[in-house]
């Protein structure tokens, strides 16, 4: 039988997606043996157990100067950022995307800057927003939205136009305004693209927050992170970054979830 | 006055002229099939029909009104494919037909109740009852098309268009389809125009088949000519006009 049409059963399957986080893990543990062998004092690869000491002291013990346990509140802090800049760009990519995708005379004024601003690197104008909103929760805030409402406008403007000119205009035969074509037909169909298109920018949205954070700041996952790499706290940095891919992982799960959960037509059609 | 009327009609797509000098006029209840070739410009006539697209030259008129500019609820449609809204139930696909017109294009609370009580009425008429709760992706091509054809009638256009409204059915689904499209003209009164590639089925469902095609060839190149209506055939009594009329007036009867 041909490699293409072989298929793993039940056991093989969940033993294969295992696989490659438990090869991780070993190898990990291996090399960090391997270097406490030769040093141990060594803070490079600290072991898994020394590890996961770390992480119980950070979740559970409060920081003795501030008496908050810094964990949860870092968490929090960045939390709070990346849904404000990542719904606040969604809510604007769905408004501009409806105008862009229904009506030419937006599409001609805006779907070229866009297509332009989209080019611009959002973190070389991250000095000019530390310069013009300061260096408070705004201006990273406002990095998240410069970094991936662009992408979001143009991917959403995009399939704004995909959606056939036969379905316009039975709507419009059916007496439709614009307005009640964006609201009933285009937006509906467009809320689970909306979904997959803030999946896909969750992971630039992160990278953004954690450079803002790193940059200027006093509380948030990246701004441990790079504050702890000063005393080479490979323990609290590998800490923090598990936690950060978890939480990325779990959002994830939870807008594929709304996705199935709330757009039950799509499954069969897309 | 003929009800829906095509003056001089020219259509071309940049220099490609594809229709020239159709003229046409039909009157109110009349069917009239359209066949011709493959690219010819059926749809191109269609959705001048629908007013999706404005003629170069010429101009459509139904019942003696302005010429349309953009497509409004005087014309109801029913394409091959995406006729239907995928993100509304079936039920909700028929109420649309009413409430797209509205402000906010839906219906509330005693309105709501009725409209829905009037589309069940129509789903029941489409064969569709059972249905009215799933989404279209469920349906069968045919049901599909049931749906589009009872929710373009839920808003009551003067004239239907149809493009090719069968041509993705099977024969056997096709003939279900002829009889309830025969049905529900027969109730309804209704003016249609349909495109169809199958000559059976527009001869079986017209009073009229006008079939586009060039009306002359120019061999060096033959894009430069569009097409026109060729010919115009009555369709009434099976193809086979005035039989009955022959019939009555060449044989003796006794009384
Ligand atoms: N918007 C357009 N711009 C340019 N050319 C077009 C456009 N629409 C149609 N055409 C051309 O016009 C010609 C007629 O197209 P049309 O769709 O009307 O043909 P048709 O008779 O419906 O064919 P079919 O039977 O295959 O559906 C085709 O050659 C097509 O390429
Ligand atoms: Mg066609």
């Amino acid at each position: 039988m041909r490699l293409i049409n072989r298929h793993p059963g039940i056991v093989l399957r969940a033993a294969l997606v295992a696989l490659p986080f438990v090869a991780l893990f070993i190898a990990y543990a291996l090399g960090s043996q391997a270097r406490l062998a030769v040093n141990p004092s060594d803070k490079l690869m600290p072991a898994p157990s020394k590890i996961a000491e770390t992480a119980v002291r950070l979740l559970t013990e409060p920081d003795r100067r501030s008496e908050k346990i810094l964990f949860w509140y870092d968490t929090w802090a960045s939390l709070v950022r990346l849904t404000l800049g990542v719904g606040i760009s969604a809510v604007l990519a769905v408004i501009l995307g409806l105008l862009i995708g229904l009506l030419p005379y937006v599409r001609a004024t805006l779907a070229g800057f866009v297509a332009v601003v989209s080019m611009i690197p959002p973190l070389a104008v991250l000095p000019i927003l530390f310069i013009v909103f300061g260096l408070g929760e705004l201006s990273k805030v406002v990095l998240i939205i410069v970094g991936i409402l662009p992408f979001l406008i143009r991917d959403l403007s995009a399939r704004v136009l995909e959606i056939p000119r036969e379905m316009i205009v039975k709507a419009e035969t059916l007496g439709a305004s614009s307005w009640v074509i964006a609201l009933r037909v285009a937006l509906p169909q467009l809320m689970p693209r909306l979904i997959q298109a803030v999946r896909l920018s969750l992971g630039p949205a992160w990278l953004f927050l954690i450079a803002a954070e790193a940059i200027a700041s006093e509380q948030g996952l990246g701004y441990r992170i790079f504050l702890v790499r000063r005393f080479l706290a490979m323990d609290v940095i590998l800490t923090y970054v598990i936690w950060i891919t978890l939480l990325a992982f779990v959002m994830d799960m939870i807008l594929r979830g709304i996705s199935r959960r709330f757009f039950p037509w799509t499954e069969a059609s897309l | 006055m003929s009800f829906v009327t095509a003056t001089n009609i020219f259509q071309s797509y940049g220099r490609r002229p594809i229709l020239e000098r159709v003229n046409l006029s039909v009157e109110e209840g009349e069917f009239v099939s359209i066949v011709g070739a493959s690219g010819c410009g059926k749809s191109t006539f269609l959705r001048l029909l629908l007013a999706q697209e404005t003629p170069t030259r010429g101009e459509i008129r139904i019942d003696g009104a302005e010429p349309a500019r953009e497509p409004g609820l005087d014309r109801g449609v029913v394409f091959q494919r995406y006729s239907v809204f995928p993100h509304l139930s079936v039920l909700e696909n028929v109420v649309a037909g009413e409430s797209f017109r509205r402000p906010w294009g839906r219906f509330i609370g005693a309105e709501k109740r009725a409209a829905r009580d009037r589309a069940m009425q129509v789903l029941a008429r489409c064969g569709l009852e059972h249905m009215a709760a799933a989404y279209p992706a469920a349906l069968s091509g045919g049901m599909q098309q049931r749906l589009a054809i009872g929710q373009a009638l839920a808003a009551k256009p003067r004239i239907l268009l149809l493009d090719e409204p069968f041509g993705a059915l099977d024969p056997g689904t096709r003939l279900q389809m002829h009889d309830f499209l025969m049905d529900l003209r027969a109730e309804t009164g209704m003016t249609v125009f349909m495109v169809t590639h199958d000559l059976e089925e527009g001869f079986k469902l017209g009073d009229r088949v006008l079939v586009f095609d060039k009306p002359r060839w120019d061999l060096t190149d033959p894009d430069i000519i569009g097409a026109t209506i060729t010919y115009d055939f009555d369709a009434r009594d099976g193809g086979i006009p005035f039989q009955t009329i022959k019939e009555d007036t060449h044989v003796f009867r006794p009384n």
